[in-house]
Order: C-alpha cells, then sequence, then structure tokens
C-alpha cells in the first residue's frame, strides 16, 4: 500500500531511533563547541575544567529532565525553578530548625516537589487551566513561601555535616582518585536514567507521549487522563526535589531569594535537546545533552574571556537556532 | 427476547441547540441495526450518549434490561459497549499496538511496560482480522486507511457485546470494506449487536438487519430494511420527495481558461496533478478521506508549499507561493472550517466581509471608512441573502448557512474569479444548502471560475459541471457531469489505487 516497508526493529533501537535526528544534531554540537573550545584555549579540556562543567551541568540538568516530562505531555512547567529553592528551604526547616536527621531532609525535599507537582498537575487536569498560566501562578506561589518561611533570611546547613557532601563529596574519587566526579553529576546521570528508563519502558512514560500525542484520543480510550496527568507532574516535582537537594547541598544553605529563571534554562536545554514544545516527541538524553551544549558553552566562553553578558546573548541565539533546525527537519520530513 | 441496548426518549442539549428529542433506540444480540439520517440529525450525539461520550439531559437508557448510567467511556467499556470513531482518534506519535491497546497496556511489576507482549497480543489481533499491519510501526507514517484500520483493530480488541461503527467504511476501498463486512458477519454470528452509521445505501442494504430514521434530532422510524425500499428510508431522511435534479450544464468548452494547473505534486499527498479550469465552470472533486483533494486546494492557494507544478492563471505563469500571491491573482479559497480559518467569528458580519479587502477602504491616513464598510456590507448581505439582524451582528451568532455566506460575501468583495470551495455544506441544514447551491450556480453563470471539493457524492453530481476524482493523491479521471455519470463510475475512480506502488501481499 505504501512505499515504505517497515523493517522489525528491537525495541530498543526504537527507542533510540525516536527523535534521533535532532539528537544527533545536538551531539554533534557538542562535540564541535568541546573541539573548538580545546583547539582555542590549552585550559579548556583539563580534567578539573571538564569536571567543572560537569558540576555546573548537575541542577539545571536534573530541572531538564523534569521539566522534559511535563514537555512531552504537550505542556510546560514554568514554577520548577522556584518549586526548587521551595524543596531546599522545606529541607533547611526539617534539618536545621527541627535538627532532624539527615535521610528525612532528602524525604521532605522530595516529597515537597511531589506535592507542589501534584498541586500544579490538579489545577491543570481537574481545574482545566492552562498549564502556562497554572505554573506561572505557582511560581509565584512557591517564590513567596519560601520567602515568607524562611523570613527572606537564607537557611544554613552547618549543623549536618553530612550535607553538602551530597553534591560536593565524590564517592566515584574514593574508588577511582583520579576521577573525583562529585555526586551531584552522578546523581544527575542517575536520575536521568531512570526518568529514561520510567519514560521508554513504564506506563507513566507511555502515557506522557499519548497525552502529548492526542490527548483526547486517549481519553476516548477510557484511561482516566486527569490522573496520570497529575502523576506526570508529580514525578517531575520530585525530580525537582533532586534538584533542590542539589543545590542547597552545593551552597550549604537554601536561598530563598534564588530560583527564578532556572525555569528557563532547563526549558532551553530541553529545546535544544529536540524535544517539542507541542507535545508527543521527546527524550530524556536530548535535555542532557542540551544542558551540557548551556554548560560547555558558558564555561567555554569564559575559558576564552568572553564577557558574561555576551555568553548570554549567544545562549538565547543558540536556541533559536536550535528550534529552527528541527523545525526545518520536520518540515522535509513531513 | 430482551434487547441489549435499550434508549427511550433520550434529550441532549447543547449550548443554543436541542440536538436530541426524545430519541428511542434499541439493539438486538446478533443483529445489525443501521442508524440513517442527513448531517446533523443527531445520529454521532446518540451514539456518544450510548457509549459514554455524553452525559445525556433525560430519558433512560437500559442494557440487558437494567437502567444504566454513563459516567464517561470507561463505563460503557466495561458494560461491553465499542465505538469506531468518525474522526480518527489515534495517537500518531506513537505505534500501532501502542495505539490498540492504549489504557490496557501489559505491564510487569512497579508500572514497567510489557512491550514485547503487547506486540504479541496485537499481532494476534490483527491476525484474527487478517491485518498486514506491523505492530511496531508509527501510526502516523500509514496510510488514512491504514489507520482507519487500526482505529477498528482497537474496538474490536474489547471483545464488545455492543459496537458502533461511525461511517467505518469512509476511507476504505471495496477489497478492505468486503474485508470489513467479514469481520461483522463474524461478529453478529457470535451473537454481537452492531450500531451501523453510513450515507452508503448499498451497504446498508447489504448487511444491516433494520434501519432507524432520525431527522433534525428525532427520531422517525425504526424499519425492517429487507422489507423497506431505499427510496422509503431517503424520503424518510430528507422529509419530502426527492427529485433527483440534474444540472443544466452550459457549453463552456470555447470559454477562456481561467485556471491550468500541471503536474501538481507534494510528497505522497499530491502527485503529479493536472488539469484546466474554465471560466463558468464548475468542476467538482470527488474522492475518499485523505484521498489528496483539500491538499491540491491547498498548494494552489499558496497555503503549503509544493515540491513541483507549474499554475496558470487565465493563461499566464503566475508563481504562488503564499495565499497573499493567490488573492492577488483573484483565487480565494473556502476553508472546510470555516470557524477556524474562514471567520473571525467573534467579529461583525461587516468586518467580516470586508476582512480581505480592507486596503480598499482605507485613506492615505490609514483610517478605516466605516461608512463605506456598511455600504457594502448590506450590498451583500442583500445579494447574498445572509439572514441577520443587522451588519453589526457578530458571526458566531449566526446559522451555518449564513456563516458560509459571509465567507462568500468575503471572497466576491475581493474580486475573486476563481473560488475554491471546500466541502461548501458542511455542517450546514438542507434548506440552507439549495440556497448554496443556487449561489454557487449564480457565480458560475457570472463567469466565475469554480471547484468544489466535497464528500458528498449527491453533492458533486447535482453541482458539478465536470467530476475530478482523486485517489491517494493521484487525480485518477475526469468524468462529465450530469446524468452520463453513475455514482459507481466515481467510486471506481476513487478507489483506483497505483497497484505498482503496493508491495506484494498487501
Amino acid at each position: 500500500m505504501t512505499t515504505t516497508t517497515h523493517a522489525p526493529k528491537s525495541a530498543v533501537s526504537r527507542i533510540v531511533a525516536a527523535g534521533t535526528h535532532q539528537r544527533v544534531l545536538a551531539f554533534t554540537s557538542l562535540i564541535i563547541l568541546l573541539i573548538g573550545f580545546s583547539l582555542a584555549s590549552p585550559n579548556f579540556m583539563q580534567t578539573s575544567n571538564m569536571i567543572a562543567i560537569l558540576q555546573a551541568t548537575s541542577v539545571n540538568g536534573v530541572l531538564a529532565v523534569a521539566v522534559t516530562l511535563v514537555i512531552i505531555t504537550g505542556g510546560i512547567d514554568l514554577s520548577i525553578g522556584t518549586m526548587m529553592t521551595f524543596c531546599a528551604v522545606i529541607t533547611g526547616v526539617v534539618l536545621t530548625y527541627a535538627g532532624l536527621p539527615l535521610l528525612l531532609g532528602v524525604i521532605a525535599a522530595i516529597a515537597t516537589g511531589a506535592g507542589s507537582g501534584l498541586a500544579s498537575g490538579t489545577f491543570v487536569a481537574k481545574m482545566k487551566i492552562p498549564p502556562f498560566i497554572a505554573t506561572l501562578g505557582m511560581m509565584l506561589i512557591l517564590k513567596g513561601l519560601s520567602l515568607v518561611i524562611s523570613g527572606t533570611r537564607p537557611i544554613y546547613f552547618n549543623d549536618t555535616p553530612g550535607f553538602s557532601e551530597i553534591s560536593r563529596g565524590s564517592l566515584i574519587g574514593e574508588v577511582l582518585p583520579a576521577l573525583p566526579i562529585p555526586n551531584g553529576v552522578l546523581i544527575l546521570f542517575i536520575v536521568a536514567g531512570l526518568a529514561a528508563y520510567i519514560l521508554g519502558r513504564t506506563v507513566l512514560g507511555r502515557y506522557c507521549y499519548a497525552l502529548g500525542s492526542n490527548e483526547e484520543a486517549v481519553r476516548l480510550s477510557g484511561v482516566n487522563t486527569d490522573r496520570w496527568k497529575i502523576a506526570i507532574y508529580a514525578m517531575s516535582g520530585s525530580i525537582v526535589g533532586v534538584a533542590g537537594l542539589l543545590i542547597a547541598s552545593r551552597l550549604n544553605s537554601a536561598q530563598p531569594a534564588l530560583g527564578l529563571g532556572y525555569e528557563l534554562e532547563a526549558i532551553a536545554a530541553v529545546v535544544i535537546g529536540g524535544t517539542s514544545l507541542s507535545g508527543g516527541r521527546g527524550t530524556i538524553l536530548g535535555s542532557l545533552i542540551g544542558a551540557l551544549i548551556m554548560a560547555v558553552l558558558t564555561n567555554g566562553l569564559r575559558v576564552l574571556s568572553v564577557a558574561q553578558e555576551w555568553q548570554t546573548v549567544v545562549t538565547g541565539a543558540i536556541i533559536i537556532l536550535a528550534v529552527y533546525a528541527d523545525m526545518m527537519r520536520r518540515k522535509r520530513s513531513s | 427476547m430482551t434487547y441489549l441496548v435499550e434508549m427511550k426518549g433520550i434529550e441532549k442539549h447543547f449550548p443554543g441547540v436541542h440536538a436530541l428529542k426524545s430519541v428511542q433506540f434499541d439493539l438486538m444480540p446478533g443483529e445489525v441495526h443501521a442508524l440513517m439520517g442527513e448531517n446533523g440529525a443527531g445520529k454521532s450525539t446518540l451514539m456518544k450518549i450510548m457509549s459514554g461520550i455524553y452525559a445525556r439531559d433525560g430519558g433512560e437508557m437500559r442494557v440487558d434490561g437494567t437502567t444504566v448510567y454513563l459516567d464517561g467511556p470507561r463505563a460503557a467499556q466495561d458494560l461491553g459497549i465499542g465505538i469506531i470513531h468518525q474522526e480518527l482518534s489515534l495517537m500518531n506519535d506513537l505505534t500501532a499496538a501502542q495505539n490498540v491497546l492504549i489504557g490496557r497496556e501489559p505491564r510487569l511489576r512497579f508500572g514497567r511496560l510489557d512491550e514485547a507482549e503487547l506486540n504479541r497480543q496485537t499481532t494476534e489481533i490483527f491476525d484474527a482480522l487478517k491485518l498486514n499491519i506491523d505492530p511496531r510501526a508509527s501510526v502516523g507514517s500509514l496510510t488514512i486507511a491504514r489507520q482507519q484500520l487500526i482505529e477498528i483493530a482497537k474496538a474490536l480488541s474489547y471483545r464488545p457485546r455492543v459496537l458502533i461503527m461511525d461511517e467505518p467504511t469512509a476511507a476504505l476501498n471495496d477489497a478492505e470494506i468486503a474485508e470489513l463486512f467479514a469481520v461483522i458477519a463474524r461478529l453478529r454470528a457470535d451473537g454481537v449487536g452492531i450500531v451501523y452509521i453510513s450515507h452508503k445505501m448499498d451497504e446498508i442494504k447489504r448487511i444491516a438487519d433494520r434501519v432507524t430514521v432520525m431527522r433534525d434530532g428525532a427520531y422517525i422510524d425504526t424499519l425492517d430494511v429487507a422489507e423497506t425500499p431505499l427510496s422509503t428510508i431517503i424520503t424518510l431522511m430528507v422529509g419530502r420527495e426527492v427529485t433527483q435534479s440534474t444540472p443544466e450544464i452550459p457549453d463552456t468548452s470555447q470559454a477562456p481558461v481561467a485556471l491550468q494547473v500541471r503536474g501538481l505534486t507534494r510528497g505522497r499527498d499530491v502527485r503529479n496533478v493536472s488539469f484546466a479550469l474554465r471560466r463558468g465552470e464548475i468542476l467538482g472533486f470527488a474522492g475518499l478521506m485523505g484521498a489528496g483533494r483539500t491538499e491540491v486546494a491547498r498548494i494552489i492557494f499558496g497555503a503549503d508549499p509544493r515540491d513541483a507544478g507549474e499554475i496558470d492563471v487565465g493563461g499566464a505563469p503566475v508563481d504562488i507561493r503564499t495565499p497573499n500571491d493567490a488573492v492577488r491573482v483573484g483565487i480565494g479559497y473556502l476553508s472546510e472550517d470555516r470557524k477556524h480559518f474562514g471567520l473571525a467569528t467573534d467579529m461583525t458580519v461587516r468586518a467580516n466581509i470586508a476582512m480581505a479587502s480592507l486596503e480598499r477602504f482605507t485613506g492615505s491616513t490609514g483610517v478605516l471608512d466605516e461608512a463605506a464598510m456598511k455600504r457594502v456590507a448590506q450590498d451583500h448581505i442583500a445579494q447574498l441573502g445572509i439572514r441577520t439582524p443587522s451588519d453589526m451582528q457578530a458571526v458566531r451568532l449566526l446559522s451555518g448557512g449564513n456563516q458560509q455566506k459571509v465567507v462568500m460575501a468575503k471572497w466576491l468583495l475581493r474580486d475573486c474569479d476563481i473560488l475554491i470551495f471546500d466541502e461548501p455544506t458542511r455542517g450546514i441544514d438542507v434548506g440552507a444548502k439549495a440556497e448554496i447551491y443556487r449561489l454557487l450556480q449564480d457565480l458560475a453563470a457570472q463567469g466565475r471560475a469554480i471547484i468544489v471539493i466535497s464528500s458528498e457524492l449527491p453533492e458533486v453530481m447535482r453541482l458539478s459541471h465536470r467530476i475530478a476524482v482523486m485517489c491517494e493523491g493521484r487525480l485518477t479521471g475526469i468524468l462529465p457531469g450530469g446524468p452520463a455519470t453513475t455514482q459507481e463510475q466515481i467510486m471506481e475512480l476513487a478507489t483506483r489505487r497505483d497497484t505498482a506502488l503496493a508491495p506484494a501481499g498487501d
């Protein structure tokens, strides 16, 4: 009936193949950037600088992973930046104000994220508020709550000595002293691996793609779309909780004024990685590469002593180029 | 014998519309019960109530003699009521198997998916239906006909006791229809009750046991198909004796060519389409869903880019790249989706009529001349018989037929000599249809060149001076209009596939 034939493929190769093109493009760009910067400056390819890039990727990378889930459903979450801060503040309350053990602080951060996501998801799914508006509201609510709870002052984790190890310690470095990769980076890769597994292999992941592809069709198939959407926002929120832990650990404090702007950096990484803002397509690996590209750019331009103001301009241009390249590809393939 | 499903006194209101007026319907096990009526008669609404998509405002629905209230499609599925929708409702980014078993994915522990089992189960379902579709194929990459078959496979995979089919054959060719009917025969033998909505009279005669006719949201009658002549059913549907009016076909063979298209191509959607349209002529475009008719119109209008092909207007080649280019050479396109593409529904009749010709009402200062716009709008309201309290009425408050006339007025004001009408009477009631037909004939008589794309064969046959038929992106033939051409001839062309392109065993 058609001129195309569908060669049987394994499930793995199919998951990899989904959206391959843009990821190959992004990956190639990443390699070109790495080569370009290392030719331009001998300091760039130092192990310590590579580790610094990875460390700088960790928070934005985890946030990008979180928001990828929501974006694949065809939604958006503008609240992840201030949600991250809110999770850090709650952890501060649990560990520093209440003096509870470290594990409870970790649980508190993830639970706070999940709860916030649950709220956003409920606004979107049950109250039918467009995701852009619902999460814009959540962004302000969470920012305000962080300031109120902390009394606008940073909460330090000086009484919980193990806390800074979450991000800055290096389990890998203890085994392989030559490779002191910080735990924050390790956590990023673990979170990304888990999220990729959830997206590719679980019911929740399947409904991410299905909702983004044709929500009405999913609903008419008898699936409780509202409940799944809420679950996806909650899952995304719990990953934001991990980002909250990472940033609080790196700063050894919960900074209540921080957070705004992180959501846009994360969304930018997702877009550079080839995830469609209209939903239905996207991968975690792409978002990870997108986050790395942004970190490499910032770092490389700094190594070349380009003013920080210009770094921001370049990042903006990269986003527009990435989306344009993706749209050109779609146009050709359709 | 107890009824499988029994509906009585069903009421449904939508804002401003009394969609169902005390409608009744019943279904016995092992029968095919056809539901017929014109567009807008309420068939789909009734079936959406039966399948739990809409809640009823009044009346009673019994399944196996027990009164039920359905709070969603899931509740209907649990009672064994399945529906195949008229519009495809598939997820294009997912595979065939993922679509068929959506909501019922085989799971391992912790919410993990068993992809191998998913594909195995789907293969079984496809095999049982003798469908040769790779369960791992991405649905978006398949043809419309294949997508329709997946939709049917999906509904059957629920093993329903009641299966509602809303125009299931709209995109299928004869061989596929025969296959579908074989499946229906097997289901009937198993005691499944089938509700069959179709406009195709021959299909009703072939497979239906009983037929219920609806008109204007009301129940008309239920009849035994074998004992009822088709003309009786048609009369009940339209509420009056239908005289098959044949169009008067003017001789336009000497008229100048208004539009000439050569080798129009765009991917798989449109392949090497060539035709000529003369002034004063109405050229009808017939074909099944996805045949590429709208795509041809959109390319001519510059709404979509083309891979190849040339367009001449009035004998001179033109380079149309955007709708703006098309309008400048006098081509107007009236989209099938008026609400999305044809009208700013919250704005007034006057504003909509002037929309495409604003520079005509603009002085050197850029201020709009409201008085001139009012005059012109009122002229067109009178000329086209648009029923509106005033030219300042918001367009969304007009009926479908009058909205269509507003779109026509907009393009007439723009001095378009070539008008492309895509499904001009979709969602318009019978009386207004006749008026739209008369307007189209008047426009042609004034020397305008007109293309009419329609999925309703009687409409194409009633209007067209010549009939172009498409199948899978190719123009498979142009037939003369009038009584010389039969519905069968058109359908033959509309299903004439390019066998060279089909893989073996397909």
